[in-house]
């Protein structure tokens, strides 16, 4: 089934084209995510729709959402959190901050692998993964949920209320 | 800075000497274009389109800009790379792609003083002729990317980007682009081919430089945050008042990223050169924790090689060679680089004796096996070889000859890759085992030396 992108969502990518003048491939990451953004993640259809968009081969859409690790081809969950898993962040407890919201948003990480590092809660309301340095490392544990950022967490139920809804 | 009064809990410190960190956490500063114009905004960007173009390139030129990315090569003779014939247009791209373990001072130019750097970008623009530019923010700033976006239009609806800027005849667009979560974006090879929509893997060399040939195979200035706002100080105080800051060929202030082991960690903008290593941690930072000591010091980011607490480092030469302890390294490119480190980016990670040495290598070698681009055998291989052996070690699962290979595998990216990422991920295994065989060794089993390598004989032979 072709992807069905509302109106104003494709006004606003196609906007974002006019970007780069000079060549339309540049805005392979742009309108991915865009798409993303809007869907949730990176769909075979996503793919196929931005090629078409920008007048590539689908594999050249595909090889750059297989590479970079902010493209997910997975949904989420409604809510997904990235813990900062470097150095500064894991000195100052991001592990620990990663164990303390799995256990408290029911989320399994046992099946995590490279290819699938993220994990959803069985309600579908959290999914979580490791990332790598999220540059605010004096700061640190750091998250991210969704857009919002988050340092030095330490009070993590106070944290997850604000995303309970 | 009479007058100007910071944030609770953000006061600069007294040995700080703020310039491109002016406006952070001051009260009553915000991003918008109005305040900025408050304060003598776009004045320089006005002053530069009245300038020979090559005027300004000579100015930054003479301050001894260094990049304040990670190399530290001077901004100047970068802008002078492109070629003097070429007749193709020119770009000019602003690395936001900060993702240095151990760096943290774009976000905070970016979110609260986007101006500057739009203002520095396009003075910079105007004197290497390029009339597009981009901004390659990291994915996971996403709110910097609006409140830049925001900023651009506010620059654009005042006349100071788009068509005609001020009536000189230069047009000028800077656009966003956001990227999606990749270290080697950072590089400025890989930064271009993902500026083109494609993997970011790092170009091979020659040209050694983008200036030469970059984005769209034109000539394409790659700079750092940073450095762009310094043009922007350099056009208005002039390059031989700002080159008074900073010591010889150390010019300038920069911004240090203090995280890791000490009282108060965070942001401090100091004149390079003019403040020790001990300064930085006992006096700013407020020293280590409670009956703790130094074990190590990373200086410049995490690919920098590692300072050991106890070392004696000598710097110059003849007459002019001097030991140094840690404490006395004065925080400049040419010293630390004599100390066999680098400034690097600026992220200063301190670790103290609560620490595994072993743990911390781990880490930092699940980070390069995590963001190596996978194009160089040596690099994409041996990262992850790294980041096992380390797994090992840490699990308590490893032979004492393992530290010899975990060496000897380093000892074979480095240098034998398409971009400095093999140096990078190398850099950190080869320092902490010069400087820390012991402690590594310590956490081997010498009674799984020559056990069959497989993963049930290691297990079985291990008691796990």
């Amino acid at each position: 089934m072709p992807l069905a992108v509302p109106p104003e969502l494709e006004k606003e990518i196609d906007d974002r084209i006019t970007h780069y003048p000079v060549s339309k491939r540049s805005a392979v990451l742009p309108v991915l995510h865009h798409l993303q953004h809007h869907f949730g993640y990176l769909s075979e259809e996503a793919v196929e729709w931005t090629a078409a968009k920008l007048e590539l081969e689908p594999i050249k859409v595909l090889e750059v959402v297989t590479f970079y690790p902010g493209f997910r081809q997975e949904a989420p969950g409604k809510y997904h959190i990235r813990v900062c898993r470097t150095l500064s962040c894991a000195m100052a407890g991001s592990y620990e901050l990663m164990d303390s919201l799995c256990e408290k948003t029911g989320i399994d990480r046992s099946g995590v692998t490279h290819h699938h590092p993220i994990a959803v809660s069985g309600d579908g309301n959290f999914s979580i993964e490791f990332a790598e340095c999220l540059a605010s490392c004096g700061f640190g544990p750091v998250c991210m949920v969704n857009d919002d950022f988050h340092e030095a967490v330490t009070n993590i139920d106070g944290l997850l209320s604000q995303y309970s809804k | 800075m009479s007058g100007i009064s910071y944030k609770s809990g953000r006061v600069p410190h007294a040995k700080e000497h703020r310039v491109v960190f002016r406006n952070i956490d001051r009260v009553g500063w915000d991003s918008s274009i109005a305040t900025y114009l408050g304060e003598g905004g776009y004045e320089q960007l006005k002053k530069a389109l009245a300038l020979p173009k090559q005027e300004i390139i000579d100015e930054v030129k003479k301050a001894g800009l260094r990049g304040r990315g990670g190399a530290g090569f001077p901004c100047g003779v970068k802008w002078g790379f492109i070629p003097p014939t070429n007749t193709k247009p020119v770009y000019l791209i602003c690395n936001a792609d900060e993702s240095e373990p151990g760096t943290f001072k774009d976000r905070y130019i970016l979110h609260q003083d986007p101006h500057q750097l739009i203002e520095g970008m396009a003075i910079a623009c105007f004197a290497v002729g390029a009339n597009l530019s981009y901004i390659y923010i990291r994915e996971e700033f996403p709110e910097a990317a609006k409140i830049v976006e925001k900023a651009i239009a506010e620059a654009h609806e005042k006349g100071f980007l788009g068509k005609n800027i001020q009536g000189s005849g230069f047009d000028l667009e800077i656009y966003v682009h956001r990227g999606a979560g990749a270290y080697i974006c950072g590089e400025e090879t890989g930064l271009i081919e993902s500026l083109e929509g494609k993997r970011p893997y790092p170009r091979i060399k020659p040209p050694y430089f983008p200036a030469a040939m970059g984005l769209y195979l034109c000539p394409t200035i790659v700079n750092n945050v940073e450095t762009l706002c310094h043009v922007k100080h350099i056009l208005e105080i002039g390059a031989d008042a700002w080159a008074k800051t900073g010591t010889p060929n150390n010019t300038g202030t920069r911004i240090l990223c203090v995280s890791g082991d000490v009282q108060k960690p965070g942001y401090y903008e100091v004149e390079v050169g003019k403040v020790t290593m001990g300064e930085v941690i006992n006096d700013m930072c407020g020293g280590l924790k409670p009956g703790r000591e130094l074990k190590a010091v990373i200086p410049g980011g995490s690919s920098a090689k590692v300072l050991r607490a106890d070392e004696v480092f000598t710097v110059g030469r003849g007459d002019d060679a001097r030991q140094l302890t840690i404490w006395d390294i004065p925080m400049d490119f040419d010293t630390l680089a004599a100390c066999g480190s680098m400034a690097g980016s600026g992220g200063v990670i301190v670790i103290d004796d609560s620490r595994s040495i072993s743990w911390v290598l781990n880490n930092i070698n699940n980070f390069y096996a995590h963001e190596s681009c996978g194009q160089c055998t040596p690099c994409r291989e041996g990262s992850l070889w790294m980041k096992k052996i380390t797994d090992r070690v840490v699990a308590g699962k490893a032979s004492p000859s393992d530290i010899d290979t975990l060496y000897g595998v380093a000892k074979n990216i480095d240098g034998r890759t398409i971009c400095a990422f093999g140096e990078a991920c190398s850099w950190p295994t080869e320092s902490f085992v010069e400087k820390f065989r012991d402690e590594l060794v310590s956490d081997t089993r010498p009674e799984l030396e020559g056990a069959i390598v497989n993963a049930e004989t290691l297990t079985a032979a291990a008691g796990l």
